[in-house]
C-alpha cells in the first residue's frame, strides 16, 4: 500500500499555462501512491478540470490569484484538495446533466464536473466565498492496483 | 518548445487537421482559431487526426462542440481520426462517440467524406 506517502503541496498562480505543472505533479504524486497509469490519468484529468473551474469561476481569468493543491494519503486512498479565495462556484447543488441531451444540444459547459465527478470515486465541495473555496476529490486504491 | 500543434493539411474536398502535444484550458484557443479560419474559408469537411495528441481535457473537447452545429449546418461533418486509448477515453466517457465520428484511421475518414461529395 501507501506506507511512505506524504502530504505533499504546491502554490501556482491561477493561469491556465500552469496547469501542465500541476498534472506533473499529480502524475508523478499518484504513480507514487501507487496507482496504475490508467488511474493516475483519471487523477489528474481530475485535478486539471477542478483547476481550469477555479480560474475560469472563481477568479474569472485574473492571472495572479493563488490556487494551492494539497495531496494527502488517508488511509488507501489519496486525496487532493483545490483550494482557492474567489467567488463561489459551488457545482454540487447544480443538478448533473443528462448527458445526452446535454451533448444534443451541443452544450460545452459542465462537461468538467461531470468528467471529476465520474473519474473519482468522491468529490466535495466547501465554501467560504472570498475567503477559501475547496474541492475535494478522493480516489481509492482498489484490489486490482499494484501494491508497492 | 511548443506543447501544443495545429496543423491543417487540404486534400481534395477535404481539409486535415493535425494535432500534438496538449490540449487543454491553455492551449484549446489554438484549436478554436483553426476551425474559426476553417469556417472563413468555408472548408467544412474537417478531419481531426488525434495521432500525436497526447493529452485532452473538457475544454478541449469544448472545442469541438462549439463548431460542430456550425459546421454540419453547412453541410460539413468534423470527423476524428488516429486517437491514443487514453485520449479514445475522454472522448467515450463524455459520450462524443455518440456525436462524432471516429476513425481508427485518417484514411478511412476521409474515404467517408468523398464517398458523400457531389462529383
Amino acid at each position: 500500500m501507501a506506507a511512505k506517502a506524504q502530504k505533499l503541496s504546491k502554490t501556482i498562480e491561477s493561469r491556465t499555462d500552469n496547469l501542465l505543472e500541476v498534472r506533473e505533479f499529480v502524475l508523478r504524486a499518484s504513480r507514487e501512491f501507487g496507482f496504475s497509469e490508467e488511474e493516475a490519468s483519471k487523477i489528474v484529468l481530475a485535478v486539471d478540470e477542478a483547476c481550469t473551474n477555479v480560474i475560469k469561476h472563481a477568479y474569472q481569468f485574473a492571472p495572479d490569484r493563488k490556487i494551492e493543491i494539497v495531496i494527502r494519503p488517508v488511509k488507501d486512498s489519496m486525496q487532493i484538495t483545490v483550494i482557492d479565495d474567489g467567488t463561489s462556484f459551488n457545482p454540487s447543488i447544480a443538478k448533473l446533466p443528462d448527458l445526452k441531451q446535454h451533448l444534443s444540444h451541443y452544450r460545452r459547459g459542465g462537461l468538467g464536473i461531470y468528467l471529476m465527478r465520474t473519474l473519482m470515486d468522491k468529490v466535495e465541495y466547501k465554501y467560504a466565498p472570498g475567503k477559501r473555496n475547496e474541492v475535494r476529490l478522493t480516489k481509492y486504491l482498489t484490489a486490482s492496483e499494484p501494491s508497492a | 518548445m511548443a506543447d501544443f500543434k495545429v496543423h491543417q493539411r487540404d486534400g481534395e474536398g477535404v481539409s486535415v487537421i493535425d494535432l500534438k502535444g496538449y490540449l487543454d484550458a491553455h492551449t484549446a484557443p489554438d484549436l478554436e482559431n483553426a476551425f474559426q479560419k476553417l469556417l472563413s474559408d468555408r472548408k467544412y469537411n474537417i478531419v481531426v487526426n488525434c495521432k500525436e495528441l497526447t493529452y485532452i481535457s473538457s475544454a478541449g473537447l469544448g472545442v469541438f462542440m462549439a463548431f460542430i452545429e456550425d459546421v454540419r449546418k453547412n453541410q460539413g461533418d468534423i470527423k476524428l481520426s488516429n486517437m491514443s486509448p487514453k485520449v479514445y477515453n475522454v472522448f467515450d466517457l463524455l459520450g462524443f462517440p455518440i456525436l462524432y465520428e471516429i476513425f481508427k484511421d485518417e484514411q478511412e475518414a476521409v474515404v467517408r467524406f468523398r464517398a458523400t461529395l457531389k462529383p
